[in-house]
Parts: C-alpha cells; sequence; structure tokens
C-alpha cells in the first residue's frame, strides 16, 4: 500500500463514518447515548428533550418521520391520509435480497409503510397539506408509493387551497423500481406545476440527507426552500463525484452552509427555530 | 469500425465470404452458389443474434460508438437547421445542443445531448453528460418555442447529468428539476426520443413529453446498470445482472407503458445504416407532430399532466 492509498483509504474510512455519525449511536445501552461529532456521552433524555440535537455540540441528528410532526405540527392536528398506499414489486425486483423481502424489514424497522408520511395539519394555527419523508425506510428512496402519496399531497393542498410543505429526506430514487421511480421525478415535479399555477405556496425543507432524484425534483422546487443545519444536500453522491473528478473535494461540499454559499437556498434553520421559521412564514403569505 | 464481442462470429463468417471471392478471382474458379449460400447463412445468423439479444449486448449497442448522435440525426432529419447558443448566463454548454429547423416544412426547436466519436469530440461534448447550464439552455429554447408556437423535438443520448463540483455548485438537481416542472407548463407539443443511453435524471431533464419514443436498442433507466450494480450488488462487475434487473430496454418499457412505442432500427444497429435510422425517426416524429398539433394547448398540458400522473404500481 503507497501512503497515497492509505490517506485515500482513511479518507473512504472517515465518509463512511461521516455516514453513520448522522444517527445516534444507542450501542451504549438505553439510558446513555454518544453523540458521534464531539463524541460527548449524553443522556438520551437529555437529547430527546433538546429535539435530538446534541446539547453539547449542538449536532442535528437524523430524526424519523413521526418525531419530525410531533415537532412540527400543533398537537393533535396531524391528520395522516393515504396510508393505504403500499409498495408494490412491479419489476419483481432481486439483488442481494428479494425487494419484497427489504420491504417487509424496513416496515419492521420503521413500523411505517413506506418512506413518506402524508396528511394535512396546524403549523402555529396554519392548516397545510404535508409530506415527510423518513430516511430509515430504504433510505427515504423514492419509488412509485412516495411519488404518489408526494403527489396526492400536493392535490389535497389544491383541493383545499391550502399551502404545501414536504420535508425531505432521501438517498434519491428506488433502484428497485427502476424507471417507474425515475417517473416519479417527473410526477411529483408536473404536480408542482398545478401548485404554482394555482398560487398556492410551496415550502420545501431540506434535511439530512436529500440527494438524487428527489433532489433533482420536488425538493428543489419550493418557492421557498429551507435546509435544516447540518443537512447534506446534492444531486450526485460525494464519492461518484471524487471519482469522476479524480479530486478530493472540500469538507463542507453539500452541506447546508455550502449551499447556502452557492445561492440554492434561502436559508438555513435550526430544528429549534424550524417550526417558528415555517409559522412566520405561513402568516406572511396568508391572504 | 467497432466491433461488439457478440457480432465476432458475424464478421469472421463475412471474412471467410471474402476470402472466398478473393480465392475464386484468382483461380477463376465458380463458387458464387458457396458464397450465396454463406450470405444467406451470415444474414439468418445475424438476425438470430439480434432477435435475442441480452439487456448487456444491447447496451453495448446502445453505448456503440458510432452510434448516430444528436447532430447527425439533425443533418439527417432536418433542413435549415440552426443553433442558438447558451443559456445566457454564462455559458454554452457543449453537451446540449439545440436551435430551430424544419421537419416537413414544420418549424420546431429541436434540443438534444450529444456525444462525440472519438476522445477529442468527446471532450468538447463532456461525453454527453450536460453541466446544469445545458439544462438551463434547453429551458430558454423551451421557452422559446412556447412563444413561438413552433412543436419540440428532444433527442436523447446520455450517460446521465455530470457529476462534477462545479455542477454541484450551480445546482444540478435543480436545474433538472426546474425543467420538469416547466415542461409540464408548456402550451406546444412535445416529443422526446431515446436515442442511445437515456440514463437517469439527466435523461428525463429532457423527457416531460407528450410522446416519448425509443429507439429498439436504447436504454432508459434510473441508474446505469454499473451504478446499481456497485451500490446494491456492491460489485460493478454485475452489470450485466442489474441490466436485467433493471429492466432497461425498449420492450420493458413498452410494457411498463413508460414509452408510447419503439423505433425499429436497422438489422445490426442504428450504427449500420444512418439514413435508414433516420428515415423511420422522421416518421415518427412527423406523425407525432401532425396527431399533437390538432390538440388544444389546454387539453394537451392536461393529458401531459395525466400521462406523468398515472405512472407507477403500488397497491391500494
Amino acid at each position: 500500500m503507497t501512503v497515497k492509498d492509505w490517506f485515500e483509504q482513511r479518507k473512504e474510512m472517515q465518509i463512511a463514518r461521516r455516514a453513520k455519525e448522522t444517527q445516534i449511536d444507542d450501542s451504549i445501552g438505553k439510558l446513555w447515548v454518544k453523540c458521534y461529532n464531539c463524541n460527548s456521552q449524553l443522556l438520551r433524555k437529555d437529547v430527546e428533550e433538546n429535539l435530538d440535537v446534541c446539547p453539547k455540540c449542538h449536532y442535528h441528528f437524523r430524526i424519523n418521520a413521526r418525531t419530525r410532526i410531533n415537532q412540527l405540527f400543533d398537537e393533535g392536528t396531524f391528520n395522516e391520509l393515504f396510508s393505504n398506499i403500499t409498495t408494490a414489486d412491479p419489476l419483481e425486483f432481486v439483488d442481494t435480497e428479494p425487494y419484497k423481502k427489504r420491504i417487509v424489514q424496513a416496515k419492521a424497522k420503521t413500523n411505517l409503510n413506506e418512506a413518506v408520511i402524508a396528511g394535512t395539519g396546524e403549523i402555529g394555527g396554519n392548516l397545510v397539506s404535508a409530506a415527510v419523508m423518513d430516511f430509515e425506510f430504504m433510505g427515504g428512496s423514492m419509488g412509485s408509493v412516495v411519488g404518489e402519496k408526494v403527489t396526492l399531497a400536493m392535490e389535497e393542498a389544491l383541493k383545499r387551497k391550502i399551502p404545501m410543505i414536504a420535508v425531505t429526506a432521501s438517498g434519491g430514487a428506488r433502484m428497485q423500481e427502476s424507471i417507474l421511480s425515475l417517473m416519479q421525478m417527473a410526477k411529483t415535479s408536473c404536480a408542482v406545476a398545478k401548485l404554482n399555477e394555482a398560487g398556492l405556496l410551496y415550502i420545501t425543507v431540506l434535511t439530512e440527507p436529500t440527494f438524487g432524484g428527489v433532489t433533482a425534483s420536488f425538493a428543489t422546487l419550493g418557492d421557498i426552500i429551507i435546509a435544516e443545519q447540518d443537512a447534506r444536500i446534492g444531486f450526485a453522491g460525494r464519492r461518484v463525484i471524487e471519482q469522476t473528478i479524480r479530486q478530493s473535494l472540500p469538507a463542507d461540499f453539500q452541506t447546508a452552509n455550502y449551499l447556502m454559499k452557492y445561492g440554492q437556498i434561502d436559508m438555513i434553520s435550526s430544528r429549534a427555530e424550524l417550526k417558528s421559521t415555517l409559522t412566520k412564514l405561513l402568516n406572511l403569505h396568508k391572504r | 469500425m467497432t466491433i461488439l464481442e457478440f457480432e465476432k462470429p458475424l464478421y469472421e463468417i463475412q471474412e471467410k465470404i471474402q476470402e472466398l471471392k478473393k480465392i475464386s478471382e484468382s483461380s477463376g474458379m465458380d463458387v458464387s452458389k458457396q458464397i450465396e449460400n454463406f450470405e444467406k447463412q451470415a444474414l439468418e445468423y445475424k438476425k438470430e443474434v439480434y432477435a435475442n439479444l441480452t439487456p448487456s449486448q444491447r447496451l453495448q449497442i446502445a453505448r456503440h460508438s458510432d452510434r448516430p448522435n444528436f447532430l447527425d440525426y439533425v443533418k439527417l432529419i432536418t433542413t435549415d437547421f440552426i443553433e442558438l447558443h447558451g443559456d445566457r448566463e454564462g455559458t454554452d454548454d457543449r453537451a446540449i445542443i439545440g436551435g430551430i429547423a424544419k421537419i416537413d416544412n414544420q418549424s420546431v426547436v429541436i434540443i438534444g445531448t450529444q456525444k462525440g466519436k472519438t476522445t477529442k469530440e468527446n471532450l468538447v461534448y463532456n461525453f454527453g453528460m450536460p453541466q446544469p447550464q445545458g439544462y438551463r439552455k434547453a429551458l430558454r429554447l423551451f421557452y422559446h418555442a412556447n412563444k413561438f408556437n413552433m412543436p419540440i423535438v428532444t433527442l436523447i443520448d446520455t450517460p446521465g447529468a455530470y457529476p462534477g463540483m462545479k455542477a454541484e455548485e450551480t445546482a444540478q438537481g435543480t436545474a433538472i428539476a426546474v425543467n420538469l416542472r416547466e415542461m409540464a407548463k408548456l402550451n406546444v407539443p412535445i416529443i422526446a426520443v431515446i436515442t442511445g443511453e437515456g440514463c437517469s435524471g439527466g435523461a428525463l431533464g429532457l423527457a416531460v413529453a407528450d410522446r416519448v419514443y425509443m429507439l429498439e436498442h436504447a436504454y432508459y433507466t434510473v441508474i446505469s446498470p454499473e451504478g446499481c450494480a456497485s451500490i446494491l450488488w456492491r460489485d460493478a462487475s454485475k452489470a450485466d445482472v442489474a441490466a436485467k434487473a433493471l429492466k432497461i430496454t425498449s420492450e420493458d418499457l413498452l410494457n411498463l407503458q413508460v414509452i408510447d412505442g419503439i423505433i425499429k432500427e436497422p438489422l445490426g444497429g442504428a450504427h449500420c445504416d444512418y439514413e435508414l435510422a433516420a428515415s423511420e425517426l422522421k416518421k415518427t416524429i412527423i406523425n407525432s407532430i401532425n396527431e399533437l398539433k390538432e390538440i388544444k394547448s389546454d387539453k394537451l398540458r392536461d393529458e401531459r399532466y395525466n400521462k406523468f400522473r398515472r405512472m407507477g404500481v403500488f397497491c391500494q
């Protein structure tokens, strides 16, 4: 192994570790958790009370869709819709495991039936239609069900003439549904066109991570685009780019701050401020 | 000319035929019967091979370095082509080329991804991988078509949108997303044809169309089989398995109701006969334009919306 190889390998390991870091490590036990960012031992209760943000370094851990909904919506107002829509396996796809099996596993792991929850609810007293993605369900990948539920949520906004909020967390399109997943990009983006034509407010909240086909469709089409602090957002993955251009990328590449610097998002919000930011924006757009 | 692995036996037969011809010429022996026989066999063999191509063999045809590219088709199916350059924001991406031309007396805006046939050309066209600025140039030309009521024809042959640092900094994802959304709003007929590689969002960014066709040996997929193999199988060499699983051929996509039709290619692939390939393509485009021109713009847009709205398979 050359010195260069060693550095390359070390960097790859660091990136791989960082991919895991965004989740709270609960290997220590039920009571204690560890922040990978600052290595602090933390009481789980303290972290949870702090909206899953490290009380020491303010690193924002990834959260699931249910937690997100609880944090954003006024208590008891969220009404889940379209949960009857579930995954089919149109291509009968098998990689190292059958797609059907992966779906069963993802359902068991997350207690969700797909990678998005759609519904209506109130944010600071404003009724909105919403789609909230969950990265824990097959990397938040967008297949037919995600595309359909996001579109239905937009159509619900159209029907009721209310704003639409999308909270994204996704590795991109779901490969196991191949071309049908790609078509969900077109479907959801066409639905955004309808929101535009109806003059309805559409806000997107990009959370850790938002990539690929979701970035290249409804995620970046918000009238207002908010990135949550510590989110990484991009089209192509870091490794793919490094392999293509054969040079290493800056450490802050594809972070929320990086996107802000390049004018791709309107603002970065901490998790603590997200609800009040959304409320303010919704109030400002009230007719 | 590049000879593909599975075509080698075919070329061996043809070499034999040439040898026979030479022998007969020098010795004066009449072997025309034998030659005729061999040629018949060669044709039969070719037909058989091309009727039973595996997805990975078709991938090789779709990526053939001699395959006609965008500018070849423009030359063969249009007249009076005038290229319109630039995104008006500082860049003229060469991976996407567009302009105005006539197809059978109808003015159209024609846009496509351009690949080179040599390394030198490919460096100019970035191997057909557009930057965000390419999609923005296409968008500007879409608006031009909309303003002057011209149908839009897009020809797509791309391994994907370019994954680069500058592409990310200038918002590759947003550029594609905006095209998807804006294509839904256009009042003019849009016809998209996947002529070679139709890879991922980079292809879709030009393909939210009223009619979507594929050339017989083109492929259209959410991710390249190589990319899929290295992610799902953690082994890029499993690309042929992934190619099969991803269902990327024109027949697969017609069955999945993602495309509206398949444009036949000459035996052996479009690179074997540019004129024949182009004439089939031209026929399909003209028929579609004539059909779509009759539809009022409101209805056209609604039907385009519904076309993509229906896509996807799930349980309810």
